[in-house]
């Protein structure tokens, strides 16, 4: 069996910057003194001059990165997840959300995944939050190729955008020539007849690893990535919804808020269907290794096929 | 403009906040008059702007952190001809630009939106920060509060700009010793608020009476004057200044007034402006 390359998102995030920094000069990039852990020392090892260290004050680099981007400037705001979306909220929705501000929200080190720095720094709560800004565009890449890609679309992007990336280095799902990103569309990854799996993030891949245990009991599930949160592809869900009836949500989040919440807004106004949504169940998380604490919350391949085995 | 010239311009600023905030039944006098004086100084002598073209890239920006004294700030613009001042009247209704607090999106010359406390300082800070690494000479001017300084974000910020040495930003702090729950001395007390300011790599002028041309006007071109640091101008003001009623009151802070007042209060105005006439 080939070795499966793993790379991970923040890793992406980083590169895409030092990649996209020649292309844009009007690119700066903001770190809460975490340029080494959100990988955007890649960016300052590149462009030094653009690259600006407010220190550990989240609140306060968000609010540099809203004057900066009234100037001209694209400005991407690192840190991770929990004080990007958490400790600085109230500042991402007055000065960059309810402006429509250019800014670039950055943030990594999103979910359980964070590992054994435990429950403090592992936000599950992100995409409710941000999801809930007027104007704000959430997305969620599930490996290396989207993450870069989604970074790209933020920019050609006006206005402000969620970008969640991961520490855990996960598998690299989308290396073939076939594969494109538009912002604000799903994917279908896989068909299939019998039940949809919704899934973002790291779990897109656990999805597909819990469509082929399915397939061996000849349930055929059609297996859906779906990176940007909002805007949903609410056209994608509802035809999915109608051709296979049953629906399930994957995410590395709570299961309050966040892509469940997304995809049963639609589909209780518009189609409702049955939906398990698999996710952080109302719980904070707690110390481990990322991989043991993903197969003990039940995101990995065969925990998610377990669950919609039993729901099902 | 000469000093009675702007004395006479504050003076009708003053009286477009009161009838704005009648009009809306709501708003901010106490601190809006209290700044009077420094808006109109910042608007018709200090900075660098074109009502013309209020998104001019060179211009000088201004960002009122304490957003709540917005009738202050659109006074002042409507006065020095960004939109009609008969629109001031609309303040806060349902459907005017002029919403509640400053909305950079739907009313010129806002250059950020504002109002929830302490975070319009970073936002200046940004744009000060992106005028150096451009090498722009446009400057940097933002109004906090004295009870606005309680905020965290507020020294989030000044360690910044301080560190960054950025001596285009000019932080005003409009010292009129009241807050919403009483005396900022008796609620938390942020003096000494110089040694703050200066403790965070700033300059910092004291200026004894802030609805004063003459003393802001030095304090003014003491900033311009200062170089590899941040200023900031910690102007004493008097809440409420210039109606009789309202002054050093923090009942007037949030408060608007009933037709009584009201007269009582453009009379006050009124009887000002004709003093100023007679110099």
């Amino acid at each position: 069996m080939p070795e499966i390359k793993k790379i991970a998102t923040r890793e992406s995030y980083g590169n895409a910057l030092a990649q996209l920094g020649k292309e844009y000069d009007n690119i700066v990039v903001l770190d809460a003194d975490l340029a080494g852990a959100t990988k955007t020392s890649i960016f300052k090892k590149a462009f030094p001059e653009r690259h600006i260290d407010c220190g550990i004050a989240e609140c306060n680099m968000a609010g540099i990165a809203a004057g900066l981007a009234t100037t001209g400037k694209i400005p991407f705001m690192s840190t991770f997840a929990m004080f990007a979306a958490g400790r600085a909220y109230e500042q991402v929705r007055n000065s960059i959300g309810y402006p429509q501000l250019n800014v670039k929200i950055g943030a990594t080190h999103a979910g359980i995944s964070v590992g054994e720095d435990g429950a403090t720094h592992q936000c599950n709560e992100d995409i409710a939050l941000m999801r809930t800004i007027p104007g704000m565009v959430v997305i969620n890449p599930s490996d290396d190729i989207e993450a870069k890609e989604a970074v790209r679309a933020a920019i050609s992007h006006q206005g402000p955008v969620y970008l969640r990336f991961g520490r855990l280095a996960t598998p690299v799902i989308h290396d073939h020539p076939d594969y494109s990103f538009t912002l604000g569309k799903g994917m279908v990854l896989r068909e299939g007849k019998d039940i949809t799996l919704i899934a973002t993030g790291l779990c897109v891949n656990s999805a597909l690893e819990a469509a082929d245990k399915l397939k061996k009991e000849n349930i055929e599930a059609k297996v859906i990535n779906i990176h940007t949160i909002k805007p949903l592809d609410e056209e994608l869900v509802l035809a999915a919804a109608k051709e296979t009836g049953k629906v399930v949500t994957i995410e590395e989040h709570s299961v309050i808020g966040g892509l469940g919440s997304a995809v049963c807004d639609v589909l209780c106004a518009k189609a409702p269907t049955q939906v398990l949504k698999i996710g952080i169940q109302d719980v904070f998380g707690e110390s481990g290794p990322a991989a043991s604490l993903i197969q003990k919350y039940k995101l990995d391949g065969p925990g998610v096929y377990e669950q919609v085995k039993a729901w099902i | 403009m000469n000093i009675l010239e702007l004395q006479k311009k504050a003076n009708e600023i003053r009286k477009s906040i009161v009838t704005a905030v009648y009009s809306a039944k709501a708003g901010h006098p106490g601190g809006s008059l209290s700044a009077a004086d420094i808006f109109t100084y910042l608007y018709f002598e200090e900075m660098n702007i074109d009502p013309e073209k209020p998104d001019k890239e060179d211009r000088d920006r201004f960002v009122l952190s304490k957003g709540h004294t917005a009738p202050g700030l659109y006074s002042t613009l409507a006065h020095r001809g960004f939109f009609p001042v008969e629109d001031l009247k609309t303040l806060r209704s349902l459907g005017s630009y002029l919403q509640g607090h400053p909305c950079m999106q739907h009313i010129p010359g806002v250059d950020m939106s504002s109002g929830s406390l302490g975070q319009g300082i970073s936002a200046a800070v940004g744009m000060a920060l992106s005028g150096k690494m451009d090498q722009k000479d446009f400057r940097v001017y933002t109004l906090l509060g004295d009870g606005e300084i309680q905020e965290g974000q507020v020294w989030e910020a000044a360690m910044f700009a301080g560190h960054r040495q950025l001596d285009n930003l000019l932080v005003i702090v409009d010292n009129n010793g009241l807050q919403i729950d009483g005396k900022i001395e008796d609620v938390c007390s942020p003096y000494p608020i110089d040694k703050k300011w200066e403790a965070f790599q700033f300059h910092v002028i004291n200026v004894e009476d802030g609805n004063d041309f003459q003393q802001l006007k030095a304090a003014f071109d003491e900033a311009r004057e200062t170089k590899g640091k941040p200023t900031a101008i910690i102007a004493k003001t008097v809440k409420g200044k210039g109606v009789s009623f309202m002054e050093n009151s923090a009942a007037w802070h949030g408060v608007a007034p009933n037709e009584e007042e009201y007269k009582t209060a453009m009379a006050d105005l009124e009887k000002a402006g004709e003093a100023l006439c007679q110099k």
